[in-house]
């Protein structure tokens, strides 16, 4: 027990490295919000530009989301990190964080709300059209609405994943809550900002998958 | 585009390094098929245990599930890799791996079994017990059977997502795929592994990725 009090929950070492692992937080949760404001954003653009049924356009997108729905986070990171500026691409650490977790998490955001959209009975576009409405009035006041309400709950799911998946970025060396407490466990020879680290991830995302729990249980469906 | 070829199709450096990503590959592979397992028994455990309803058992598995699904599992896998030896355990990465993914998917597993159980009313139950079946059998043959079923859409995505995060595991140096990759890049400084890796991934997930969707979209277009 002594052990794991002294390896784990070191207070002077908890002391000394607080500094760092609460940098580490702002880098995460600035990551975080960059992440879910843009992913969101993109992958709604896309689900709706989808919508005009563009034969081209539609299996570019369909392309891509696939892709990024099925390459790990991480390998994506990776490639865009060490491979990219091999022929001339050159992004920051956190530039490839964001844009790799952007790119999956529009990804995944576009198929929920294009189910969402397909979900809106046939008869409803077409009552809409014939009352005079046009086709993006339509899809925006009629369409849209009754679309989002019925992916409200797969959505948070998938961005609290994919927020989570920021720890990845350690990997690029962003100064990220993870990286802060491997250099701060690799300095002290012990692990307490290991589980500092720990700590700090409970108290951001545990709110969050509470809620989650709650979104669930108003927006979902009986099934 | 001939430093393109040259940087990421290199055919010349791809035949040289191949030996190395198969060794990956099979590692992976491997990995695969202990983690997914381990994963759905430990979901299933969890969710079986939860349908008994019995008060204080359950806000215990609520907590659990909660508390795995608050934390990334890159972090997760990191503290138990360079934990463990703080307590005096010595493990193999690859057991490290197994815990730390044992806690993360059980977790998620767990939630849609949870789900899945739920969805089957009360009525089968009875009926099942009053023919005479135990608990445990009509558990086994007359609940999970139908139960899986309603959530098959949602177990195949988190085995996708269990797949993907097996990536994870070349952070702790676990010789799959990722890791191969990144030591084969090393070795020829050339990105042209990492790109096999990326292609790799995809090849072997993409299929999911479009069954998913299918699957997607005839469950939401049902409710």
């Amino acid at each position: 027990m002594n052990r794991i009090a002294e390896n784990f929950f070191d207070l002077a070492v908890m002391a000394k490295y607080l500094p760092s692992i609460i940098d580490g937080v702002w880098v995460t949760i600035h990551l975080a919000v960059l992440i879910v404001l843009s992913g969101l954003a993109l992958g709604f653009v896309l689900a709706v530009v989808r919508a005009f049924q563009i034969r081209p356009v539609n299996w570019l997108i369909v392309l891509v989301v696939d892709v990024f729905r099925a390459l790990p986070p991480i390998v994506i990171m990776i490639v865009f990190y060490f491979a990219l500026p091999f022929v001339g691409i050159s992004m920051s650490g956190f530039v490839v964080a964001w844009l790799s977790l952007t790119l999956v998490l529009a990804s995944f955001a576009e198929e929920i709300f294009w189910t969402g959209i397909l979900s809106v009975d046939r008869g409803q576009w077409e009552a809409a059209r014939s009352t005079g409405l046009g086709f993006l009035q339509t899809l925006r006041d009629v369409v849209l609405p009754q679309a989002v309400r019925l992916t409200i709950p797969p959505l948070t799911n998938r961005t609290i994943v994919i927020t989570k998946s920021t720890a990845i970025a350690s990997v690029v060396a962003v100064q990220e809550i993870l990286t802060q407490a491997s250099a701060a466990q690799a300095f002290s020879a012990n692990t307490t900002p290991l589980t500092m680290a720990a700590i700090a991830y409970l108290i951001i995302f545990f709110p969050l998958v509470v809620l989650s729990r709650w979104v669930e249980s108003r927006f979902g469906w009986k099934r | 585009m001939e430093a393109l070829i040259y940087n990421f199709f290199n055919l010349e450096i791809l035949l040289k390094v191949h030996p190395l990503l198969l060794k990956g590959f099979w590692m992976t592979l491997q990995l695969c098929l202990l983690v997914v397992p381990l994963g759905i028994a430990g979901g299933l455990v969890v969710a079986v245990a939860y349908s008994f309803h019995v008060r204080w058992l359950n806000w215990l598995l609520i907590a659990y599930v909660d508390f795995f699904r608050s934390f990334p599992p890159l972090v997760l896998l990191i503290l138990v890799f360079y934990g463990l030896p703080f307590i005096g355990l010595e493990v193999p990465s690859l057991i490290a791996v197994l815990i730390a993914f044992l806690l993360n998917t059980a977790s998620y597993y767990g939630e849609i079994f949870r789900a899945g159980i739920e969805s089957i009313g009360r009525g089968q139950r009875e009926a099942a017990r009053s023919t005479g079946l135990t608990g445990l059998q009509t558990m086994v043959y007359v609940v999970l059977p139908q139960a899986v079923r309603n959530v098959l859409p949602d177990l195949i995505s988190n085995t996708l997502e269990v797949i993907k995060f097996t990536a994870l595991a070349s952070v702790v140096a676990l010789p799959e795929l990722l890791r191969m990759g990144r030591v084969a890049q090393g070795l020829t400084y050339n990105p042209t592994p990492l790109i096999a890796v990326a292609l790799i991934y995809l090849a072997l997930l993409w299929p999911i990725v479009r069954l998913l969707s299918r699957l997607e979209r005839r469950t939401m277009a049902k409710r």
